[in-house]
């Protein structure tokens, strides 16, 4: 685990999800996308729900995403875990019915908007089953960021 | 649609409720079976005539706690002779088993169908005080599977910081405040002061409210339900034989069972739109009376945001329009014009699962609510149970 990162339950690693939950490994946030009509499934599914094609496969997107909705927590649910914490669910700009429940990090809780641009950043966690990285968001005009 | 819809040859003609107490100790099918003869008892009949099972969940891996008793338990433990039994979760919410049991009747696989909901979440919580019931995991070694993969990680372990989302949108969008979903609340425990069998009694004031400590935004903690231990049965009889039991039958009189968007708690397409509606909309079409014939309303309220969603899902308000419409509180008052959740509630009559709220509506309608009936001699209420991706909903009355 990286040092500053808190506790987390990780993910059960299994053949269908291990691209999106070990797509940080390289810094890219993957879904499945069907390769006949590019639709992405989530979560994965193994046959395209739009024209029932099998032809399916790991991509990336950009990570960049809106805030749909957001809740400050302050209950502690998950010892190690301490609140407060900003659970957000966010859509991928991509294709926007994609949504991915997580938190919005690197930022004050109450400068969280519903519609607010973020970006994905990964949280690396080492486990003997499997290397996870969480995919976070922060917001996508972070104060003093000078990354491109 | 068939020119009668099943349903209407069905009435509850047997209500049933064992103890409901916040930490009972009680063996959960003690419960259980408490509630079952005590419907089998109200509705006249001798065990001998049930020839039917319905419940929800059963028995199923769930949270400690979640089911006291699967429909083979009740059946063993009684000696029941089964035409017809079923259990699941994957229905139109807790209410599905009750409406299952009025297609089988219906369907004429049986005559009195036995339902029930039996939970112990108090006992299974222990000391702890008022914890959460989780959905899984925690600790060394535990990895998030199935939905809960795309949630646990990120410290979303409850339905209430999934639903607090659904309310934070609403709030967004149409500008209702913390202040019209406090009256939920507030609403529930006035009523649950003068409901002998309810959790939480004592007076709760506006800045009460407020003064609990916060959960997720914007649910306080007197905005999510007690988990409490309890279990409820009704008797579900075919209508022409409901006349000879000497009670009071409850017509079914609609059911709504749709549930037309993606069945998930974060994809869902509307966040302020949940399933509800779709089973509202449904439940509708299959009758002749409209919002405006609904005397009472006894509606889920696991978190008080989804009595909102479902006065709107039911057109008992515009739509978005929940906030303005509980304002003050004086419209859902057991005196005003749409008295809502008379009992209480989950949210201060225990989390007994969805059934509280028909069992609620069988008896203002049979006029036995004692210190908290409405003065208005109801016959028809609307019932409502689950939130999010699991709805369903009923109408029942006592018109000919």
């Amino acid at each position: 685990m990286m040092a500053d990162a808190p506790f987390r339950i990780l993910p059960e690693l299994t053949d269908s999800n291990r691209h999106f939950w070990q797509g940080g490994r390289d810094g890219r946030l993957v879904f499945l996308r069907c390769q006949q009509c590019g639709y992405y499934l989530h979560p994965p599914t193994p046959v395209c729900p739009v024209d029932r094609s099998k032809d399916i496969a790991p991509e990336a997107v950009s990570g960049r995403a809106t805030v749909t909705s957001f809740t400050v927590n302050h209950h502690q649910w998950i010892p190690g875990f301490d609140p407060p914490y900003v659970i957000g669910l966010v859509s991928i700009i991509e294709q926007p019915e994609v949504r991915l429940t997580t938190n919005i990090v690197h930022c004050e809780p109450d400068e969280v908007v519903i519609g607010m641009d973020v970006r994905v950043v990964f949280e690396h966690h080492e486990d003997p089953h499997g290397d996870i990285w969480l995919p976070l968001f922060e917001p996508a005009a972070a104060p003093g960021d000078t990354r491109a | 649609m068939p020119d009668r819809p099943l349903e209407q040859n069905c009435a509850i003609t047997g209500i049933g409720q064992s103890a409901i107490g916040r930490r009972l100790g009680i063996d959960p099918l003690e419960l259980t079976l408490d509630a079952c003869l005590a419907a089998v008892d109200d509705a006249g009949l001798a065990l001998s005539d049930i020839d039917g099972v319905s419940t929800y969940p059963g028995m199923m891996s769930a949270p400690r706690g979640f089911s006291g008793a699967g429909a083979v338990d009740v059946i063993d433990a009684l000696r029941i002779t089964a035409d017809w039994h079923d259990s699941g979760a994957e229905t139109s919410g807790q209410l599905g088993s009750v409406i299952k049991a009025c297609l089988a009747v219906g369907a004429g696989l049986a005559d009195h169908v036995l339902c029930f909901r039996s939970v112990w979440e108090g006992t299974a919580q222990g000391t702890a005080g008022r914890a959460s019931v989780g959905m899984g995991g925690g600790g060394s070694g535990f990895y998030a599977s199935g939905f809960m993969q795309w949630t646990l990680p990120f410290g979303a372990a409850s339905a209430s910081c999934w639903i607090a989302q659904y309310a934070q949108a609403h709030m967004h969008r149409y500008g209702t405040t913390p202040e019209q979903l406090a009256q939920i609340a507030l609403n529930a425990r006035r009523n649950a002061a003068l409901n002998p069998n309810a959790i939480y009694r004592d007076p709760m004031t506006m800045d009460d409210y407020f003064a609990s400590r916060m959960i997720t935004t914007p649910f306080h903690l007197f905005d999510c339900d007690a988990p409490c231990d309890g279990a409820t049965a009704f008797i579900v009889s075919r209508r022409e034989l409901a006349a000879d039991l000497g009670g009071t039958p409850v017509f079914v009189e609609a059911v709504g069972t749709a549930m037309r968007d993606r069945p998930s708690w974060d994809q869902i397409h509307d966040l302020t739109r949940t399933v509800g509606a779709d089973a509202a909309d449904q439940m509708w079409g299959r009758t002749s009376l409209t919002p405006a014939d609904v005397d009472v309303a006894e509606l889920y309220d696991g978190f008080s945001f989804l009595t909102m969603l479902w006065l709107e899902a039911l057109g008992l308000c515009p739509m978005g329009g929940s906030g303005p419409f509980v304002e003050g509180g004086h419209r859902i008052a057991r005196d005003g014009p749409l008295p809502l959740n008379t009992h209480g509630g989950q949210l201060s009559g225990g989390r007994l699962h969805g059934y509280g709220f028909l069992h609620e509506a069988c008896v203002q309608l049979r006029g036995e609510g004692g210190e908290r009936q409405v003065d208005s001699q109801p016959r028809v209420a609307a019932v409502a149970a689950g939130g999010g991706n699991t709805c369903g909903c009923m109408l029942v009355s006592t018109l000919q």
